[in-house]
């Protein structure tokens, strides 16, 4: 009788959890509990009460209620229109870039697989900010600019501030992020699915869009979250490569906080940038599961 | 069909020069081989997986490819499903050559060790998807992927998870997706590895049921000699990417053309020995071991070459030998080998018992004693006991190689 009650709770899936290890558990968590709470919870608690303020005469806060922080925000909206544009466009031209390299590797590198890692990492050893400027030099008169305007012979040709030297900078600081999440699915795939499909009557491509693609959509969603989310709040990369033409919401975000020292409106730019990214997400994966019954091989 | 020891010997009926049979079918010879494996050589590097085969696989036939891993039968599948190149040589698919041909484009499907179902899809869609890729859609794919499913008692399974099933209804899967494109021929590449024991030799009977039932040419690769004999209307065993012999189940078992047959198909007692008499019509030859143990026996292999003098191998199936007390009256009769010995381990196996027993003449024997209802063991043998090992002389088998 004893061995039979003993059994019946593990028998339905509910091993008895003692004392002892509950409390393990809130020990465990406790570190990363308290770095979220001071570090996350708590900074954005505040920005919240600010967002409703007003500014003192001499900037900074002081306590209040109104909606007039937001109805400025909404008022100027160009920068997170730019921002909602170059994140977008810049997380497309990630995933673009991205796909075939992650395939790549994950298919042709052979015993190279780890060497190719690491030289995508390599340059995640030097400063973010120096390989950057790097990239004045790349595209400047003296490199691909004056290059082209010799070809095409215009000597005036210019690349650094404009959109396109912003998404070059963002493709190139960005492409890790997008790679290493689909390479990782791409990986683990077992690789005879490729060879059913072929053996099935699909060629190349359509085992690409049936087979790959879907089992690696897991990867790409990471990998597409990872990169949208940061580049919503990106402002070095424009104001460098850019020459601070293009202006941004986190351009926009630093003015207001450190040079009109406005704090009360950017805080309701920043909870409206959160609510931005937040919506943006949740569509995104909404989007992206719609219609998958599948079993979910997450990265994260 | 008989057998080959060294590359490039003969193992189709008809000359050597039968080599274009494949584009121009010859009466003679009879229909095209659904596929025909001509002189294919396949090396990875330095290592030659496959050596010069030859190999012509009749429609709807059972072939089994079998041999110890490394031995280049699942290298041999592969390249009839297109996935890898010859070497050199070139095979053949329904007389038509087929270098180059992608996996995609050959009328062939595969059923994969590991079943590689797709874990996006449910049944429905994975069975249905070699039928998707030949703009077969709606109405007609329903009906064919629902009739295939039956075909492999999984009716009413369209909506289920792959990987919520057990393994034993992803095969069934596995062989619905590639049955319902009605290939010229089904590879199977060891697909009841994953599978336990009992429902390993259900599938196997299923197999074969279902082989006869379509009627599709099945090539199956496997080193398990069982399964091999239990499916096979053709065995090709294989060694070292070469051909060792090639045959149905009883002539393989029945004659085997060299040690490495008789012992990799089932298990053989083996006595080197000395031929020390031609062989006459009936091919029978007297052979002398080391240790003076003179045996008559009948040479299996048809086209070996034997002459005074040369060594041999003499192999006995252990079913085949009978053990008794020492001093137990048996009659010695024409053809009737009997040597002494002494019991080193008896094992009780239910239906039988297997006795290892030294002796003077001919080293260990085992020997398999059929057990009859209520006695366990032949009578009064025990480990330790002096016994007679005694065999007819039909039992024993010459091989050249």
């Amino acid at each position: 009788m004893a061995t039979l009650s003993e059994a019946a709770p593990v028998r339905s899936g509910q091993p008895r959890r003692s004392f002892s290890s509950a409390l393990l558990t809130g020990l465990l968590l406790l570190p990363a509990s308290l770095w979220y709470l001071i570090l996350l919870v708590v900074p954005l608690a505040i920005v919240l009460v600010m967002s409703f303020g007003r500014a003192s005469r001499i900037g900074g806060y002081e306590p209040g209620f109104t909606l007039e922080n937001y109805g400025q925000a909404f008022e100027r909206s160009t920068p997170f229109i730019t921002s909602l544009v170059l994140a977008t466009s810049g997380t497309i031209l990630c995933l673009l870039a991205a796909l075939p390299l992650a395939y790549f590797i994950a298919t042709r590198g052979g015993r190279r697989k780890s060497l190719l890692i690491v030289l995508l990492i390599v340059p995640f050893w030097t400063s973010f900010l120096i390989r950057t400027y790097a990239w004045l030099t790349l595209l400047g008169p003296d490199g691909l600019a004056g290059f082209i305007g010799d070809v095409v012979g215009d000597s005036g040709f210019r690349i650094l501030g404009t959109p396109v030297a912003v998404l070059i900078g963002v493709v190139y600081g960005y492409l890790p992020l997008m790679v290493f999440p689909i390479y990782v699915t791409m990986e683990r795939m077992d690789r005879t699915l490729i060879e059913a499909s072929k053996d099935l009557g699909a060629g190349r491509w359509a085992t690409f869009r049936q087979v790959t693609l879907p089992i690696t959509l897991p990867g790409l969603i990471t990998g597409s979250i990872l990169v949208f989310i940061p580049l919503m709040g990106e402002y070095v990369i424009p104001a460098i490569l850019g020459y601070g033409r293009v202006f941004l919401v986190g351009n926009q975000l630093v003015l207001q906080f450190l040079e009109a020292r406005n704090w009360p409106e950017g805080a309701a730019r920043a909870v409206v940038l959160i609510l931005i990214m937040l919506i943006s997400v949740v569509f995104y994966l909404w989007f992206a599961s719609r219609g998958r019954r599948t079993r979910e091989i997450s990265v994260l | 069909m008989t057998a080959s020891l060294s590359p490039g010997t003969e193992i189709y009926p008809g000359p050597v020069s039968a080599r274009p049979r494949a584009v121009v079918p010859d009466g003679a010879i009879g229909p095209t081989p659904d596929v025909e494996i001509v002189d294919v050589t396949k090396r990875f590097g330095t290592v030659t997986a496959v050596d010069r085969m030859r190999l012509a696989i009749a429609h709807g036939e059972f072939y089994s490819l079998l041999g110890p891993s490394g031995c280049g039968k699942t290298t041999t599948l592969r390249m009839i499903a297109g996935f890898e190149q010859p070497t050199e040589g070139e095979i053949f698919l329904d007389g038509q050559p087929i270098a180059g041909v992608p996996p995609y484009q050959r009328n062939v499907n595969t059923v994969f060790q590991h079943y590689a179902l797709f874990p996006h899809m449910d049944v429905a869609q994975n069975v249905g998807y070699g039928l998707r890729q030949r703009k077969i859609r709606g109405t007609e794919e329903r009906r064919r992927v629902a009739e295939a499913l039956e075909l492999v008692r999984l009716g009413g399974y369209d909506k289920r998870r792959t990987w919520e099933m057990s393994g034993g209804q992803q095969q069934r899967v596995a062989l619905a997706r590639a049955l319902v494109n009605r290939p010229t021929v089904l590879l199977l590449d060891e697909p009841l590895g994953a599978l336990d024991m009992k429902l390993r030799k259900e599938m196997q009977l299923e197999l074969k049921a279902l082989q006869r039932e379509v009627g599709i040419t099945f090539v199956y690769v496997t080193h398990d000699q069982e399964e091999a004999l239990t499916m096979s209307d053709v065995i090709v065993v294989m060694r070292d990417g070469l051909i060792q012999q090639m045959g149905g189940p009883t002539e393989l078992y029945e004659r085997p053309v060299n040690r490495f047959v008789a012992d990799f198909i089932g298990t053989s007692n083996f006595i080197e020995a000395t031929v020390v008499e031609p062989p006459d019509e009936g091919r029978h030859v007297a052979v002398r071991s080391a240790r003076g143990l003179t045996l008559r026996g009948r040479v299996t292999d048809d086209e070996a070459t034997v002459r005074v003098g040369d060594t041999v191998t003499v192999a006995s199936r252990p079913e085949r030998l009978e053990v008794v007390p020492a001093d137990a009256a048996a009659p010695v009769g024409a053809g009737i080998t009997q040597i002494n010995g002494r019991v080193q381990q008896g094992t009780y196996l239910g239906d039988q018992t297997e006795y290892r027993v030294l002796t003077e003449e001919a080293g260990e024997l085992i020997v398999r004693h059929q057990n009859a209802a209520g006695a366990g063991g032949a009578p009064g043998v025990g480990p330790g006991d002096p016994v007679i090992v005694r065999w007819q002389r039909d039992a024993n088998l010459v091989l050249a190689g």
